[in-house]
Formats: C-alpha cells, structure tokens, sequence
C-alpha cells in the first residue's frame, strides 16, 4: 500500500470516529408541584433521563399506556432513561388529570 | 342565618345524595373542618372497600384514597396548626357525616359486584360533590390565602380522583 494511502485511510478512520462520537446524553427535570408536571411539553432524544421532582405529599406516577410507569412517592425525585424514540403522552395513574408529553428523538 | 341553613340541611336530607348546605357563608374554622371532614368521609368509605371488595380496581382506587386522603388531612392539620386556626363542627360537617354514614350502611348490604358499581357510582357522584362544594362555596368563602391554596389544590386532586373514579366505574360496567 502507498504512504499516501495509508495517510488518507487513517484519517478516514479518525474522521468517522469523530462522526459517530453520541451527544452527551442530558438529564431533563420536570417539577411536580400541586398536581403539575412543569414544564409539562418537553423534547430529549434517547439514551437521556428524565428526572421527576416530586414537591407534593401525594404519590404520583408518570405513565405512558401500554408502555412504561413510573412511581414517583411524595417529596422523592425519580429518575427515568428514555429508551425509544417517539411522541409520547404520559399522566399521573391516581390523578389522571395530571398530563405530559415527551418528543423523543433517536439518538 | 340559622333558619336558612337547617332549612338547607332538612332539604340535603331528604336528598340523600351527597351535597353541602346552601345560604350561610362559613368562617374559615368552619370550613377547615367541613375540608377535613370531606376527606375523613371518603377514607371511610375506601377502608370499607378495601374490606369487602375483591375488585382488584376497586381495591387499588380504595387504597389511592386512603393513602392520598390521608396525606392531605396531615397537611390540612399542619396548616390549621400553624395559621392558628381551631376547625370548628357545624351544619354542614354533621350533615355531611350523617349522609356518609346512612350511605356506608347502605353499601353494608352489598355484595360482590353489586356493591363495586355501587361504591364507584357514589365515589363518582360524592367528588363531584366535594368539587362543587370548594368551587362555588368554600374557597369563595375561606378568607385566608393559605387555606384558599389548599382548597385550591383540593379541587385538583379531587378532580383527579374523580377521573380516576370514573375510570373504575366504567370498567365494572
């Protein structure tokens, strides 16, 4: 093989490395407080975590039908990776009043 | 003020659906202990579920109850403790206590899947109460800010339950 050559596959190498280097996956807070999710519309992509802050005396969840649940007890913060793209809708299981939604974009 | 008020009180009895005296405006001792009572009514009724239902729904619901119902009467407590406030029986209190009662002993009778509809059709109907009653009565009565954001949040949570009750109705349809 040519030096030259050898330069050039080396670099393609160290470029497409370079390429495929993940974001930094981020940690996304959403507050709870007197049966709110705030901010209640948020937008993450895969592999990021979703953190609940929990701020009332009540137990809540953040559930997506069919998919995933999570509990949140009171005055507790819980976390949660994103594992699938999509928009998802989420509510609270003992106050279905309570609504989210999530943009998850892949990775 | 008093005739008013045992007037609405005989009309709620005869009614016997659960419903909150019309015409007298409560003080805000009063109506800390109308909240309180509200919530101890429904605690009631659930713990009367959790013993006779085989629901898996109805169980859950009944044990959202308690466990949610309690925590806002601790808070509740916590509030009237710190603002000073004594909660105060009155008419509307005793007649609410007195629905609850002659209700509990109705769904007593019950069994199975009979008294399932019948405790999620009046956990529907008795929410819808409550709500109607903060709206329009209590939190437009309740002078102090703190109380009025707790019966603020009251409504919330009484409208999710209410959601949730609803959920459960339906399903034992």
């Amino acid at each position: 093989m040519l030096p030259g050559l050898k330069f050039v596959a080396v670099l393609g190498v160290v470029v497409g490395a370079m390429g495929s280097i993940p974001a930094q996956a981020e940690t996304i807070r959403v507050n709870i407080d007197k049966l709110v999710f705030a901010p209640a519309n948020i937008s993450a992509k895969v592999g990021d975590t979703i953190q609940w802050v929990n701020e009332d005396v009540l137990a809540h969840t953040a559930t997506v039908k069919g998919d995933w649940d999570v509990m949140i007890p009171p005055k507790k913060t819980v976390s949660f990776v994103l594992k699938k793209a999509g928009d998802v809708e989420y509510y609270c299981r003992f106050h279905p009043n309570m609504k989210g939604r999530i943009a998850v974009a892949p990775k | 003020m008093f005739a008013r008020l045992s007037t609405a009180v005989a009309v709620i009895c005869l009614l016997g659906t659960p419903s909150f005296a019309q015409g007298a405006k409560p003080t805000d001792p009063q109506i800390a202990h109308i909240a309180y009572t509200a919530g101890v009514i429904d605690v009631t009724a659930a713990k009367q579920a959790i013993k006779k239902s085989k629901n898996k729904a109805v169980v859950s619901f009944a044990k959202d109850m308690v466990r949610d119902h309690e925590a806002v009467n601790k808070q509740a407590l916590a509030l009237v403790k710190k603002l000073k406030v004594t909660p105060e029986d009155n008419d509307t209190s005793r007649t609410l206590t007195k629905q609850a009662a002659a209700k509990q002993a109705e769904l007593a009778k019950l069994k199975g899947a009979a008294y399932d509809k019948a405790y999620a059709a009046n956990e529907v109907a008795y929410h819808k109460a409550v709500i109607g009653a903060l709206e329009t009565q209590l939190i437009p009565a309740s002078s102090n800010a703190e109380l009025k954001g707790l019966l603020e949040t009251g409504v919330k949570i009484f409208q999710g339950h209410l959601e949730h009750a609803e959920h459960v109705a339906a399903e034992l349809k």
